[in-house]
């Protein structure tokens, strides 16, 4: 496809095409995230409701779908105020600095086989670099509010961010020792095997995919160790003072990045965009041409459903759990999940050397 | 030997897991929110809302201006001024409840000897400017009029426990 | 001019610029993020040169932790500019003599012979199928084995010191450690009591 769309515009000169094609993808994947985003709202609003025996935002459009809809143009119209004394140029860059990051992690995530704007080698590392700026978003945002709530939030989540980027660090580093690559295309590559679901990181690797995961929810700031936030205590934390698109913007990146996260933990232990039907199903089924094999066979759908499956597990916690403690978060991230993952890491590093089957042989 | 599976018990998250099951297994209870202008729930006869004036059935107001709802009223949301109609009975010439002073305590309906103050089931109403929850004389007997029979089947259920 | 060539030179300018105002801003919280944006910029040149490794590593580490703590310190720091500048003029001389002997060193030592396209030529590409992060494990833990796991234990060492000086034990801490309150099962607080039924008459 994309090669058609060059050809088309190969009256333009080549530098000109490379930058709308390369804005084309960005948009393409953009735009989709953006909707995913909406809707991620709504569907918290009616897991949360569900679970507490409530139905939910139902009253915009069938079923209360437009919600998001209304949700955004609600927050658009609305007038942002800045705080006297606020520091302007920061306070507007706050939100800024928060959006990018989560946005240009995107950059390296492949969907598929191909599907990627851009297959680099280190995306792993990428990744962690993008998504270690996002703090710089939420302790500006505190400090140019000129507002102690936001200060107290901006505080913790910094001392929590960087707390737990060290256990994700870790887990990662895992991931790494057991594909042997950093490149995410290659970590999914590395879990195909004959025995399907039984081939995926998630067995052998089991306590640090706990760990990434528990860590990518305190990542993201999401209950239960949304202190950050705290609405009991501090109102709303770091975004306190932010009214209307500001608010919004951090709103954006906050679900973001936990799609983000609820992607990359299905394409590093659950095998991204491969079917778990592998080794159960007889292989003609899955591959080939077709509707059946294009359904039951590797595809971006799979990872879809997986990530939905995480995204439905970030909501659920967040109906289930109350808020750590701030001292508990500090002593699960450095004294129970870095350790742990520093065990397995040599127990993964065994398992490698070992040649153990079926996932290192 | 205790703390070692109480240890292990924490490492494979069991208590964790328990709670996620109760809130899963309520994630497919039945709902029992109440789509509230469509649906609405079962409402007591003793249902404290919007006051009304009666008035007998031939017309005539029942209040006798004896003040005794305004020095009941905790609030102070009450008040009322009086004097000689031309056939020789009392009458108020004024009587005001402010609502957004009022508690909707009931007290001024227990106090009032003729039944003529009293409280309806009705508590859908909203004032677009400011004197409209300020209620006069007029607007009460007006509301009274028109919640007549409900105000009236209300009393007669409640009399077999006065 | 190339693409390649005008990013450069749009980076080198951004990162010169935000070092400048690292030393010239008043605010201390605008210097420390004047330094994060030097060190984003630095990681962007450093990919131009194809070491996307290192480049990743340094905001990894430098900007997604160490200046997240650096801002940390400064953000509550309350300075007062007036009293920092009293001394100015009087360590003025002290000043001057220290900056210029460094910039007569550092001219010495990088002079224009050891700078300049012919002394710094930009290096090869690499084929397709280079790894970056390969080769500095390589290299890293055959050739500089010794220095590298000498810097971790020097490393490790620091930390130990660190929590060793400051670490203390507050005599009547009213707080309860999670250890503790994890460690606690139902039967350590509660102890029901089966009782039989008293008739309120007696």
């Amino acid at each position: 496809m994309i090669e058609s769309i060059e050809s088309a515009l190969s009256f333009l000169p080549d530098g000109l095409v490379t930058l709308i094609i390369v804005i084309g993808k960005i948009l393409a994947l953009v735009l989709p995230l953006m909707g995913a985003v909406a809707y991620l709202t709504l569907a918290e609003r009616k897991v949360i409701g569900y679970m507490q025996v409530r139905i939910g935002p139902n009253r915009v459009g069938p079923r209360g779908l437009l919600q998001p809809i209304a949700d955004a143009v609600k927050l658009m119209f609305k007038e942002t105020i800045f705080p006297a004394n606020a520091n302007r140029f920061l306070f507007i860059s706050a939100p800024v600095l928060t959006l990018a990051p989560s946005l240009a992690a995107w950059a390296v995530v492949p969907m598929n086989d191909s599907l990627v704007i851009s297959n680099i080698d280190a995306s792993l590392l990428y990744i962690l670099a993008m998504t270690s700026l996002g703090v710089y978003g939420v302790i500006i945002a505190g400090w140019a509010s000129n507002s102690k709530y936001a200060f107290l939030g901006a505080l913790r989540s910094a001392a929590q961010i960087v707390s737990y980027e060290i256990a994700m660090g870790f887990a990662l580093v895992g991931v790494l020792v057991a594909a042997g690559s950093l490149n995410l295309g290659e970590i999914v590559d590395a879990q195909r095997g004959s025995l399907g679901i039984l081939n995926w990181y998630l067995i052998p690797l089991l306590p640090l995919f706990l760990v990434y995961f528990i860590s990518g929810v305190a990542e993201t700031n999401r209950a239960p160790f949304d202190v950050a936030e705290g609405e009991s205590e501090i109102v709303a934390g770091f975004h306190v003072e932010y009214s209307s698109m500001t608010f919004s913007v951090f709103f954006l990146a906050e679900y973001a990045n936990m799609i983000l996260i609820a992607l990359l933990t299905s394409i590093m232990f659950l095998g991204g965009w491969l079917s778990p039907l592998n080794g159960i199903l007889p292989s003609s089924l899955l591959a080939g041409e077709g509707f059946v094999a294009g359904l039951l066979g590797d595809g971006i759908h799979w990872l879809l459903i997986k990530t939905s499956f995480f995204l439905f597990l970030f909501l659920w916690f967040r109906a289930t759990f109350p808020r750590y403690r701030y001292d508990q978060i500090m002593r699960l991230g450095w004294k129970v999940f870095i350790p742990i993952t520093i065990v397995w890491l040599l127990v993964a590093a065994a398992l490698v050397v070992g040649k153990v089957g079926p996932w290192f042989n | 030997m205790t703390a070692i599976t109480n240890y292990f018990k924490s490492l494979i998250l069991a208590e964790l897991f328990r709670g996620l099951m109760l809130t899963g297994k309520y994630f497919f209870r039945k709902k029992i929110t109440v789509q509230y202008p469509e649906e609405k729930t079962p409402m007591s006869h003793r249902f404290r809302g919007l006051h009304a004036q009666r008035r007998y059935p031939n017309g005539e107001e029942r209040c006798i201006a004896c003040k005794l709802c305004e020095a009941v009223c905790p609030a102070l949301a009450i008040v009322i001024d009086s004097e000689e109609r031309e056939d020789g009975t009392r009458r108020t010439t004024r009587y005001d409840i402010d609502l957004t002073k009022c508690i909707f305590c009931g007290f001024c309906e227990e106090a009032c000897p003729v039944d003529a103050i009293v409280e309806t089931r009705h508590f859908e109403y909203f004032g677009e400017s400011k004197g409209d929850l300020y209620m006069t004389k007029e607007k009460l007997l007006a509301v009274g009029d028109r919640l007549e029979k409900q105000i009236a089947a209300d009393r007669a259920a409640d009399a077999p426990y006065r | 001019m190339g693409f390649e060539a005008i990013t450069f030179y749009i980076f080198s300018a951004i990162l010169v610029g935000s070092a400048i105002l690292v030393v010239s801003l008043r605010n201390p919280v605008f210097c420390a993020l004047a330094l994060v944006l030097a060190f984003f910029t630095s990681a962007g040149i450093w990919i131009l040169l194809e070491a996307e490794f290192l480049a990743l590593t340094l905001i990894l580490v430098y900007v997604g932790a160490v200046m997240v703590l650096f801002l940390f310190v400064v953000m509550m720091l309350d300075i007062n500019l007036a009293v920092l500048r009293e001394g100015f003029a009087r360590y003025l001389p002290f000043g001057l003599a220290v900056a210029i002997i460094l910039v007569a060193q550092l001219a010495l030592i990088v002079g224009p012979e050891q700078f300049g396209l012919e002394a710094m030529p930009a290096p090869p590409s690499h084929p397709e199928g280079y790894s970056n992060t390969k080769e500095i494990g390589a290299v890293l833990y055959t050739v500089y084995l010794y220095p590298f796991e000498i810097a971790a234990v020097i490393l490790v060492v620091a930390i130990v010191a660190a929590i060793a000086l400051t670490l203390r034990r507050r005599k009547k801490k009213q707080t309860m450690g999670p250890e503790d309150q994890v460690k606690v099962r139902r039967n350590d607080r509660v102890r029901l009591v089966k009782m039989a039924a008293a008739n309120k008459d007696e």
